[in-house]
């Protein structure tokens, strides 16, 4: 109970006198987090559609491996990822062993089902009618996918938002592929697990509360944009 | 509009992600760059904050960046098997031979070492206290066939601490095996922290090296019951892996590395590290010590070129 409330107190100390170490790593989650999140989206939105309109055999198989692969656990992708980014790898000439860089890779790999899945149910939620409507009035390709996005917006948010979500609450691909190093690849979630490791519960707990102010500041900001 | 909406956010994440870009992008250096060194280290250098103390040094000499992954022995022996380190910091002599033999680790130097303690309960259900480190691994396992309070929590993965751990239960004739499915025994799967954490909350025994306790133990209940046997010594080692298999490693900073832990200015902080903070040094420097603990006196002098 005490360390509780000590958390609490020792977060909002650690948020209003702007601690380097905290600033250094929230701004780092952040980094790494929006990347994975924006690189994700970007493939799964064409990706989505693809899959959404076309009728192509085996598509409900696909679907299905999609939607499974939201159960991936954190770290069998970090164990995938960090057998392909070793050196001893495909990809170890990269060079993205315990880098910022791997950690992006990895944390895509893991949300990429995710976004692509629910892209792919924002998409065939559109009504049939506007659907019909938007083919009879001779739309281009482009402008067919433009306005089924601008459609189904809400759940494509949705989408961005559970990535984003499991990407930034995620430890197991962070510190398989980052390996936790101070001031290099430590975010959030790997000096939590640190700290905990260390028996300092208070400053865990600080730390998680800041991951929730974050989580709950982007919220707010793209349910801003979703909103005009 | 709409249409917008998506841009907008687009763009706000891309402003997220510029803003903090400066930190990424410097850091984003590829792994094994000339001014970055990274060293795959067991857990205790890392949790007495000896490593800050030495790297901060290094860094200030050499004009580059230091970094480490802070891992089991095991794992950091993997790390540099696949290329993916410049150089390891370990304790366990078996595993180190291996490496060296397989053609993976060059230039093994000693630069410290510490003893393992037996930590448990101040009640010691099994009554261990006073009792050298065979008799106590045996006085465990009969308690623990009987008694339920007692309990022995092990690290399980395959550290240097864990090593040495299996190595005390087959020198007391026993078959690991069976020690491991033994009901009283607890597999943490953990580092020292961890492990020492979860041995307080168990009430248990556990195996820890003095360094790591050093540092924990005024957070804990537990007390060191068996100690100062000649078992219980544990000698750190700091070797480069070999270029020639893994062309891409740091080589020059890695040599460098190892002469500048088995110079006497280094040797001097190892053997006075923690006395401000703690009354007493966390780690015994190896130089000078050489009879001691039986290592050949030029694993600790001679310099690396």
């Amino acid at each position: 109970m005490n360390d509780l409330i000590t958390g609490i107190g020792i977060a909002f100390g650690l948020i209003l006198t702007a601690d380097p170490e905290v600033i250094d790593i929230t701004a780092r989650t952040l980094a790494i987090t929006c990347s994975s999140t924006l690189i994700s989206v970007v493939v799964a939105l064409p990706l989505g559609a693809a899959i959404a309109f076309r009728d192509f055999p085996g598509k409900r198989t696909v679907i299905s491996i999609i939607q499974t692969l939201y159960a991936l656990p954190t770290v069998v992708v970090g164990l995938l990822c960090f057998m392909v980014l070793s050196r001893s790898g495909p990809l170890g000439y990269l060079g993205w062993m315990f880098t910022p860089n791997g950690m992006i890779f990895g944390q895509t790999v893991l949300i990429l089902p995710i976004t692509a899945g629910l892209v792919i149910t924002a998409l065939q939620s559109v009504s049939p009618g506007i659907t019909d409507t938007i083919r009879s009035l001779g739309a281009s390709r482009l402008q067919f996918l433009r306005s089924h996005v601008r459609e189904a917006r809400f759940a494509i948010m949705a989408a961005v938002i559970v990535g984003f979500s499991r990407a930034i609450s995620e430890v197991g691909t962070a510190i398989m592929i980052g390996g936790n190093i101070k001031g290099h690849t430590r975010v959030l979630t790997t000096a939590i697990s640190l700290q905990t490791s260390m028996g300092n519960f208070s400053l865990s707990l600080a730390l998680g509360i800041i991951l929730l102010v974050i989580a709950l500041v982007i919220n707010l900001l793209l349910g801003l944009v979703q909103n005009r | 509009m709409t249409g917008r909406t998506l841009t907008v956010l687009i763009a706000i994440i891309l402003g997220v992600v510029l803003i903090s870009s400066p930190v990424l992008a410097a850091e984003a250096l590829p792994e094994h760059s000339a001014d970055r060194l990274l060293i795959g280290t067991t857990t205790s250098l890392d949790a007495t904050g000896l490593l800050d103390v030495l790297s901060e040094k290094f860094e200030a000499d050499n004009g580059i960046d230091v970094q480490w992954v802070a891992v089991g022995t095991g794992q950091a022996i993997e790390y540099g098997r696949n290329c993916d380190v410049d150089i390891i910091m370990v304790h366990d002599r078996v595993a180190e031979d291996k490496f060296i033999d397989e053609g993976y680790g060059l230039d093994r130097r000693i630069f410290g070492y510490n003893y393992f303690l037996l930590v448990g309960p101040g009640s010691d259900p099994a009554q261990i206290s006073g009792l050298n480190a065979t008799e106590a691994f045996s006085a465990i396992n009969t308690a623990g066939e009987t008694d339920e309070s007692v309990v022995f929590v092990s690290r399980g993965d395959n550290s240097g601490t864990h090593s040495r751990e299996k190595l005390l239960w087959k020198g007391g004739g026993y078959d690991y095996a069976v020690i491991n499915a033994s009901p009283w025994y607890r597999e943490a799967g953990a580092g020292m922290g961890q492990t020492l954490t979860m041995t307080e909350e168990l009430q248990a025994y556990t195996l820890c090296d003095s360094s790591t306790w050093g540092a924990y133990e005024s957070e804990l209940t537990l007390i060191p019951l068996v100690e100062n046997d000649d078992r219980f010594l544990n000698i750190y080692a700091v070797m480069r892996i070999n270029p020639d298999l893994c062309p891409d490693v740091n080589a020059e900073m890695a040599k460098k590395w190892e002469n500048f832990m088995i110079s006497p200015e280094v040797q001097d902080i190892i053997g006075t590290y923690g006395i401000e903070e703690k009354g007493k040094a966390y780690f015994s420097p190896a130089l000078g010590n050489e009879e001691l603990i039986g290592v050949l006196v030029e694993e600790t002098t001679t310099p690396v070129v």
